[in-house]
């Protein structure tokens, strides 16, 4: 369809000038993020319900080993820690020290899923075995699925900050500052879901 | 070029008009172009959603299931009513109208995010044909729309499992829109203009995101614990496992009692929209209505267990539960004032969309009437799963939303395509529609309080009379459809030129031309305070005079 001829061509990029508005990405992830956390409201209140309404078997009862998922607790609290240092790097214009910090972000984030693989391996109860096993892996399972997908995203921004000329700029740090409130959400949510699920 | 300027800043040059139909098809990023889509996909659910009902309907005019095998019944009322709210009412009262008027109303060329707003749309026609498929291929979910478990996880799995899938798409769908909806109101507005100057619509599509944006993400996680009790044999909700069904319905719920609020709030919005313009009166009672809105938004969220008053629930909860409920009967009540204050004493055109608006207002009364009934334990103990209730939410979601989603459509259609809808077939479709609804419904109360429950197939003898009754009045809401859809298809082509502005209106879409250009405004975008000016002659009394002088107009301030 070429119904739109040159004239209107500039005419519309006139046009568009006057509307330019700023950038409200940020504030649209603020909003999934929100949606995002009702979900795991959601979870959590189920878990709680469960756990108060239906009281499991005195043998089903496991205690959880403390050790990993402290070490876990420490690992993602640390990470959230280095990606604000890389952003910091950002806003000076230091690449080379923003590049630094999101890798050791990453390897943080990536040790905290062996862990937690580690931590699997080890637990005496599979998905299927009762209520409060189902719900555990459900509940650190979608927590996992969270992390990986964070830690996917801190290295594309490792790999857009990291080409010259690449879409991350101190000026155009959109991709930087979503994938950190991402990390921190993710990170805040484990607190919580550490505090419930293995101090409670 | 210096539009601003020039005095046809307003009128818009051909070339700049949409052109192509193709376009309706493709992944327009145009919030005109995916509104209409919104519009025409969610009819055409509608028509496979009512053809389901009319099965029902047949089905249940003799007592024995002689139609429709059992299984048959629960797979076809399972798809009709999914239909009806997922993809029919939901998706048209928020994503066409909003994505249509709400750019226009904050002053803004598009959506906050287009793109999302796209694949937003787009999540939907592939989700509906997943689950219309399954009924074909494995046989669709019998569990109702609610999927209550154990039956849900006891019924054929293949078919609940689909059914989950084309949910959890469109809860996405339904996330992204609310998402873009609460960025285009509060970030996108055009200098100068303040939240109360806003047209109401903005309002409800604000209270209504918000609704979207905390209870969906519930539903979607309660339904992917669903699946995997389905497939991986765990135990969330199946008592043979140590799970729990009662949690399933509080988190079931608690989106799907804001989902009625999702389905009538835009609804409440475009109501407030048309009838000042055919009134030639302010809507009455503007901040009113705004805090009604968001009082309706925070009940809305802690009222859920009220559908859950035969389940065991523990006296204090039932306690707690009606009292909220019926405090919803107050915000709701000043809403249907101010509507009937805004026609008193106005200029009313009995056009088409004022016929569907005041049937809307008749219709919702009775409804809410029997919703506060229903928020009563002792009340509802009684009627609980009986055909009164299914005459009840029938009463809001058909007797409210549908009709408003016609209201809307005559009122809107001018600006959509720049021809005007027949108003005689319009009226005939409206005294169709409204005498049908009625008989359909009307006594489907009788037959809930003499206890014939709902969802199944075979009923008591003695119930045939008023359910061929209520069959009838399905035929009639059935053959209504006809008038309309000629009306629509043929006015498109033959209708009369419609002009920019053919009711008058004041809020900003009828102030560019009809259909709108790409980006909206070749100028800057008008800057609308008084959306609902009309007939103000000076400061003090913003209300024309009435007809007739026995009248006492009431007053707003």
């Amino acid at each position: 369809m070429t119904t739109i001829t040159p004239l209107d061509e500039t005419n519309k990029v006139q046009v568009s000038k006057d509307q330019e508005h700023e950038d409200h990405r940020l504030f649209g992830l603020v909003a999934f993020l929100v949606a995002d956390g009702m979900t795991f409201a959601g979870f959590f209140a189920a878990y709680l319900t469960f756990k108060s309404v239906n009281p499991l078997l005195p043998d089903a009862v496991y205690e959880l080993e403390l050790p990993l998922p402290t070490l876990n607790t420490v690992l993602l609290l640390v990470s959230s820690a280095t990606f604000h240092r890389a952003s910091k790097a950002l806003k000076i214009s230091d690449s080379k020290e923003c590049q630094r910090w999101l890798m050791i972000t990453a390897g943080l984030g990536l040790a905290f899923l062996i862990s937690q693989m580690f931590e699997y391996f080890t637990l005496p109860f599979g998905l299927t075995d009762n209520l409060y096993a189902s719900t555990f892996y459900a509940l650190t399972g979608f927590h996992g699925l969270h992390v990986t997908l964070g830690a996917f995203m801190i290295l594309i921004v490792w790999w857009q900050a990291r080409s010259p000329g690449g879409r991350i700029t101190s000026e155009n740090q959109f991709p930087l500052e979503a994938a950190e409130l991402y990390w921190h959400f993710v990170d805040g949510i484990w607190v919580i879901l550490f505090i419930i699920l293995y101090l409670l | 070029m210096t539009f601003a300027n020039s005095p046809q800043a307003n009128q818009v040059s051909p070339s700049l008009q949409p052109k192509g139909w193709l376009r309706y098809l493709s992944f327009s990023l145009d919030h005109k172009v995916i509104g209409l889509q919104y519009l025409v996909c969610g009819f055409l659910f509608y028509l496979i959603g009512g053809a389901l009902a009319s099965a029902i309907r047949i089905e249940l005019s003799s007592p024995i299931s002689d139609f429709l095998a059992r299984d048959v019944y629960n797979q076809v009322l399972t798809l009709h009513g999914t239909i009806m709210i997922f993809l029919w009412i939901v998706p048209v009262v928020n994503g066409a109208f909003g994505n249509y008027l709400i750019p226009f109303y904050v002053g803004a060329r598009d959506m906050a995010f287009p793109r999302l707003n796209a694949v937003a749309f787009w999540l939907i026609p592939p989700a509906g044909l997943m689950l219309i498929s399954s009924y074909f291929i494995t046989g669709a979910a019998e569990s109702g729309w609610t999927a209550y478990p154990p039956l849900s996880i006891t019924t054929p799995a293949a078919g609940q499992i689909i059914w989950i899938l084309s949910v959890l798409l469109l809860g996405g769908s339904s996330i992204f829109g609310g998402i873009n909806f609460i960025a285009t109101i509060l970030k996108l507005r055009r200098p100068g203009l303040k939240l109360m100057q806003l047209p109401m619509y903005c309002w409800a599509m604000l209270g209504t995101s918000i609704l979207v944006v905390l209870s969906t993400p519930v539903l979607a996680g309660t339904l992917i614990l669903l699946s995997f009790d389905i497939v991986a044999h765990t135990g969330f909700f199946n008592p043979t496992l140590g799970g729990n069904v009662i949690v399933y319905q509080h988190l079931f719920w608690f989106y799907s009692h804001p989902a009625v609020y999702i389905m009538v709030l835009p609804a409440f919005g475009l109501v407030s929209e048309i009838l000042p313009v055919h009134c030639r009166k302010p809507l009455f009672g503007y901040a009113t209505m705004v805090y009604s809105i968001m009082a309706i938004v925070v009940l809305g969220l802690m009222v859920w267990a009220h559908h859950m008053f035969t389940s065991g629930t523990p006296p204090w909860m039932r306690l707690f539960f009606t009292i909220a409920t019926s405090f919803i009967a107050v915000p709701t009540g000043i809403k249907f004032f101010n509507w009937v204050a805004t026609l008193w004493g106005g200029r009313i055109s009995l056009n088409s969309a004022v016929l569907f608006s005041c049937g809307f207002i008749v219709n919702f009364v009775l409804g809410g009437i029997t919703g506060v009934a229903l928020a009563q334990v002792p009340f509802d103990v009684h009627v609980h799963d009986t055909y009164f209730v299914v005459a009840h939410f029938h009463y809001i979601v058909y007797g409210g939303s549908v009709f408003v989603i016609f209201s809307s459509i005559y009122h809107w259609y001018p600006k959509f395509t720049g021809k005007m809808l027949n108003e005689h077939l319009g009226r005939f479709h409206f005294v169709l529609t409204f005498i049908g609804f009625n008989l359909c419904f009307a006594p489907q109360h009788w037959l809930g309080l003499n206890g014939m429950p709902r969802r199944v197939a075979e009923y008591d003898p003695q119930f045939a009379f008023v359910n061929q009754l209520s069959s009838v009045g399905a035929l009639i809401m059935a053959i209504s459809t006809l008038p309309f859809l000629w009306n629509v298809i043929q006015s498109a082509f033959n209708g009369d030129v419609a002009g920019d502005n053919p009711w008058q209106g004041l809020t900003p879409e009828w102030l560019t031309s009809s259909p709108p250009p790409v980006e909206n405004w070749q100028g800057e975008a008008p800057l609308v305070t008084e959306p609902y000016g009309y007939g103000i002659t000076n400061e003090e009394l913003a209300v024309e005079p009435s007809i007739n002088d026995d009248i006492q107009i009431p007053q707003d301030k």
